[in-house]
This record gives C-alpha cells, structure tokens and sequence, in this order.
C-alpha cells in the first residue's frame, strides 16, 4: 500500500490533481461512469483507490454512480463520483436523495458545452444554475470552483471537509480547460486538514438521527452496523428518520435543509479579493473564466482603469454580503462566464441597481479572449462617467 | 353512477397480541400501510423468520428498498434500513455492501421498481456478482399507484394503463436472474412460507448475487380488476397452479394467463463475488510506479 497523500511536486492536470485530492482526502470508494472530459479522474483513481485499500467501482450509468456512493458513505466510507453535464443531468436525481437523507458525498462535474451532447471536448460553464437548482425541491447547495489543477486537488480536499461538516453532497464544479490543464501542482502535507465524520454523541437509544445541532446540522452519522438501526429515507421525515407525510414535518425539514446552508454561510464562503480598494470596476468570475478575467485585469489597469476583482471560489452559497457592500460603493460589476448569463442574474439581484452589471457571455467551446472583458470594462466606466 | 357508501364496523384490535419476531420489526411504527390480503406482510413475516433461523444479530443485516408497496418494507424492520429512489435500491445497496463486506446486505423491492425502472442496476449488479440478495415481490402491477400494468403483468390481463388487456410481452424474471449471472436463483407465492423462508436463508447464506421471486397477490388492483377475487381467492388460484420443479431450466418458468406457476430452486452455482475478484485481480496485477515527485521545497 502506498501512501495517501503523496507529497512532492508534480505535473498533473486539473482531473488528475481532483483525483489525488479526493484520495488525500480519505476516500474510499469512488463509483463513476466513463464522460469526456472527467474520464481522466476516473483513470487516475481507478490506480490509486486500490493502492489505499479503497474500492472503484465502474458503474452501468450515472444514476447508479450517485446511488452507489450514497451506500458506500452509510457504509461507512468517504465517497465520490465525477462526471460531465450529460452525466451530471442523470445525477440530479440521486443528488435530491443525497441532500435529503443528508449524506455527505462528493460530486465534481468537469463542464463541457451543453446541451444535451453538445461539445463533448470543449469547455463550458453553463452548469452553474442546475448545480444549485437541478433536483426538484428547496434545498442548499455547497458549489466550490477551482481555477488551476493545485487548486482542484485543495478544493476537492475541502469539498470532502465541507460535506462531513455539513452533511450533504458537495459539489466540486471545474471545466474542461482546468480539467485539462496540466500545471505544477505541490502536495504538502502540512497544508492539509481533513474532517473526520462525526459519530453519533448519543448511545442508540437515546439517539435521533435527525436531530440537529444548534447549527442545523444533524450531529453524528451512524454507519451500517453501529447497532444505531437507523432508517433513512427519500420520504419527509421526522427527527427519528420516519416517514411522516404532512405540511408541518415538510415545513420543518425543508427549511432546515435549505437554512443551514444560509446560516453558515460565512463559515463556507471562500472568494480571493484581488484589488478591490480603489476598485472602480469589479470583475465576478470563477473556475476558468477567472484566469482570463486576470489577463484582463492587468491589461485594463494597463490602461489606467481602477479594476479589481471578486473570485468567487465558493459559487454556491453566493456571496452575498460582499456583491451588496460592493455594490454601495463601485460603478459596476463586469461578469464573464463561458454560459449566456447565469451567476450574473445573482450579481444583479445582490447589486440592486445600485451598480451597473455587466455579462460577458461565452456560448462555449472556448474561453473568453480577455479583450472582449477589458472592454466590456470600459465601456461600464464610460457610461458611468 | 355513485353508490352510498357503507360504514364497516371497526375490526376487533387484540391489544395483547404480539409478533414472535418483533424483535426485527420497528413495532412504532404499526399498523403497516398495505392493504387486507396483500403478500407483503407475509414475505416481512418469511424474511423475520429467517433472519431468526439465520441467527443474525439486528447490526449485522441491512435492508435496502426502491420505491413501491414492497418499498415500504425497509420502514417495518427494526434493522438498518434505506429506502431509496424509484429503481436505485441496488446500486445504494452496492455501495453498503462493498463498504461493509462481512456485513449482510438484502434488497427488497418490487417488480415494477427492480424491472422497469431499475431493470438496468439489476442485470449490472448480477453479472458483477454483488454480494446481494434480492428479494423481488411480484404482484404482477404497479399497486401503489392503482393498478397500472408494468414489466411483468401477463399479456390481457388488465391495468388501469392497459383498460384492453395488456399489450407487452412481461419479463421472465428467474431466467432474467440466471441469464445475468445471478448465483442463487428461486421463485415462491407467499402461499410457500416455509420454503420461502428457507429460500432466503439459502440466499442470504450464499455469497454473491441471490434472487428470490415472491409472487403475492394483489387483491385492490391486480386481482380485483382481472376478476381473481379477494386475497385467499387470489392466493387459491396460485395454488392450484403452482407447480415445484427444483432445478427446472428457468427459461421454462415463465407465467402467462392460464399457464402452470413453476416454483422452486432453480439455480445454484458458484462464482467468485465482486470484491473476491477485484482483490484476485489487484494482488496479482498492481503495478504501481511512484511518480517522480520530490519534497516540497
């Protein structure tokens, strides 16, 4: 057996560093279904879960994949599937289950063009809203958006923390460039934390599974065997886990599904502030869209334009409180994203009108060149002035 | 044209009456949901008895379950129990029983949810030999959503989907079991409750993929619609028809109107299970090359 986390300097593209940031992360068992462009964490992990005495299990589907990983986790394991935007619609359905019997997981979908078949090998970033909107029912979501391979192995370390922390399925949301890109990426051991699961505080009989903590977060997970005998269902349900079909235990249930997202929202939201002191105009973007965004912050400020930029690491939950404080204070917000406008309908709904918003749609296929960006700045400074 | 309808009076509750096996039953949560005459709570009673026989201790099995009336049976067993999505109960139980492999792991669900809309996970799961039982309650229809026709109801007989008589040719489902690689292949009416029982000791014994078929009436929708009467009417015309022929080919058992009902073993074979075969394979063939990587400076 080889070590988990192999520290050292390596090579490796966005897919292989996700692969290697969800075995340092403590998984043990990875079950997915061959899609351009994830294929690559799949092979990766299909080399390194067996060296760790964990399982990889190739699926017939990827319903059965986000099922399957379900099992594995009250069973005991850490778990993880990865997919692309076909795959990921076939997802959605077990995700809903995911969240509402609250088991943690890790879900990472390497965007491509959509959709339907769409652009098997090209990028695209038009997932955004089904990440947090795609199984039917309210409930919150954990999105994380890496920018680089170093950062897709970290994100996907703290997607596995997140989900232990919070109790429900994590997704990672990268795409084909990141995915692809092969870029130093260094493992240090020291720089890694990981979140064990929590056991249940209570003897069985004193236990509900559902019980939450003050942070609206059930506390402890019983594993199959612990002589916990837990139910979980699909079905609403009460703190004990059984069913209860009626408006109240719904009401009850939802809402905390949905609120102990909000509420710890501070805890969760990560985002790298570049320059946005004496900002006048504020780039908001993500994953790979970021990295061309910064080509174009440094061009635009080149040319004497006060630019800075909000990268959103976590898109969901968005960052709310910043885009509102923002918003009192900057002529406006520029967003490129390789989908026709999606996270900048959440930049509009914070900013109020209070700031001027401005999206720079990609259809996909390919990345944004960042002169389509600086002037999509100039042109919100010049019809502020 | 609306009848009155007439109040029932309400049955005698014998307060003092307890089920020998309700040590594997979540007693809280009685009465059960399914209808006078139904199968099911035979096939529950079948698998407590086993479970008894097998002197399995509450921690050391789970029960997982799709979507349906027999989805509801993981909720009445005082077991780990998980009740899935429509179709999914296999692969959330793959994924229990490679993390817990000394663990017993059993599906129960019905035809509709493990053949229609699960029919792919099942066929995927036997051939990979996942160490699984699956118990399958056919009651030939869609119950719980009133009485639609699904992958197993005979060709003419009615559904509320198939007011003609149905129209599609239903699954074999032992031969479906056996041709996919399932390890332990049976098939009873929950009029067989002895052999039931002892088919889902055998199958729950026997490592990797195990199939029981549990033919149960369905007095609301199936048997009422196609004219088979209550449910010990119902339950009467399966045995008269049935027929045990341990060992029969299973291509043979196949159920159309009028046809004789073969029960029996019909398969019982030995294969490696998943997880032998993934640790064979693993051993003998790892080759891992460290990558080249060196300290962080």
């Amino acid at each position: 057996m080889t070590e988990r986390i192999l520290a050292g300097q390596y090579f490796m593209n966005g897919d292989e560093a996700c692969a290697e940031g969800a075995v340092a992360a403590g998984c043990g068992l990875f079950a997915g279904y061959p899609i351009t462009p994830q294929s690559e964490i799949a092979e990766r992990i299909a080399i390194r879960l067996p060296q760790v005495g964990g399982v990889f299990i190739q699926m017939e589907d990827e319903i059965s994949s986000m099922a399957t990983i379900l099992g594995g986790t009250w069973g005991g394991l850490k778990t993880m599937t990865a997919t692309s935007g076909p795959g990921f619609s076939l997802m959605v359905e077990n995700f809903g289950l995911g969240v509402m019997t609250e088991t943690p997981c890790v879900v990472v979908n390497i965007q491509r063009g959509g959709p339907s078949t769409g652009l098997p090998t090209l990028v695209g970033q038009a997932d955004m809203m089904q990440a947090r909107w795609g199984s039917h029912g309210d409930y919150g979501v954990i999105a994380l958006s890496p920018c680089s391979p170093q950062e897709s192995f970290e994100l996907t370390i703290k997607a596995f923390n997140l989900a232990e922390r919070y109790r429900l399925p994590v997704l990672v949301m990268s795409d084909e460039v990141v995915g692809h890109m092969y870029e130093r990426v260094v493992i240090d051991p020291a720089r890694i934390e990981i979140v064990e699961r929590r056991a249940p505080h209570l003897p069985p009989d004193e236990f509900l599974l559902y019980q939450p903590g003050e942070d609206l977060v059930p506390q402890g997970l019983p594993i199959f065997g612990d002589g916990y005998r837990v139910h979980v269902t699909g079905l609403t349900h009460d703190e004990r886990g059984y069913p209860v079909i009626d408006a109240e235990t719904q009401h009850r249930l939802v809402t905390r599904l949905k609120e102990k997202i909000v509420r710890n929202a501070d805890d969760i939201i990560e985002v790298e502030e570049i320059d946005l002191d004496e900002a006048e105009v504020v780039l908001v973007a993500y994953g790979i869209s970021a990295r061309t965004s910064l080509g174009a912050l440094r061009d635009a400020q080149a040319k004497g334009l006060r630019v800075g930029m909000l990268r959103l690491i976590t898109v969901w939950p968005f960052p709310e409180k910043i885009i509102r404080s923002l918003a009192d204070r900057v002529a406006g917000f520029v967003v490129p994203e390789i989908n026709l406008g999606q996270i900048v309908l959440e930049v509009e709904r914070l900013a109020c009108g209070k700031a001027a918003v401005r999206s720079v749609p990609h259809a996909g296929g390919d990345i944004h060149r960042p002169e389509q960006i600086v002037s999509a700045i100039e042109e919100v400074v010049r019809d502020a002035s | 044209m609306l009848r009155k309808s007439t109040v029932l009076p309400q049955p005698e509750l014998l307060t003092e009456a307890v089920h020998p096996m309700r040590r594997y039953l979540r007693t809280d949560r009685l009465p059960h949901i399914w209808c006078s005459g139904c199968g099911l709570g035979t096939a529950l009673s079948c698998f407590t008895f086993a479970l008894d026989e097998l002197r399995l201790e509450e921690q050391d099995v789970a029960v997982v379950s799709g979507i349906g009336c027999t989805g509801r049976i993981a909720g009445y067993l005082n077991l780990d129990s998980y009740h899935t999505t429509h179709g999914r109960a296999i692969p959330f139980a793959t994924g229990l029983a490679v993390a817990q492999p000394e663990k017993k792991v059993v599906v129960f669900s019905g035809d509709g949810d493990l053949f229609a809309i699960g029919g792919n996970h099942f066929i995927h799961a036997a051939r990979r030999n996942i160490d699984l039982s699956v118990f399958c309650v056919n009651n030939f229809n869609y119950g719980m959503t009133g009485g639609q026709f699904g992958p197993t109801t005979p060709i003419g007989a009615l559904g509320t989907t198939a007011p003609y008589g149905n129209y599609e040719n239903p699954f074999n489902l032992p031969y479906l079991a056996a041709s996919s690689g399932a390890v332990y292949v049976a098939r009873w009416t929950t009029l067989d409750v002895r052999r039931l029982k002892q088919s889902m000791i055998e199958a729950i014994e026997k490592p990797g993929f195990t199939f029981v078929e549990i033919i149960s009436p369905c007095p609301t929708n199936y048997g009422r619609r196609n004219r088979l009467g209550d449910g010990l009417n119902e339950m009467r015309y399966y045995a008269e028809r049935s027929i045990i022929q341990h060992g029969a080919d299973p291509k043979k058992a196949n159920l159309y109107p009028g046809s004789d009902i073969v029960v029996g073993r019909f398969v019982e074979e030995e294969r490696p299970t998943f997880l032998e075969q993934y640790k064979a394979q693993i051993v003998e063939k790892q080759h891992f090359r460290p990558p080249n990587g060196k300290e962080p400076s």
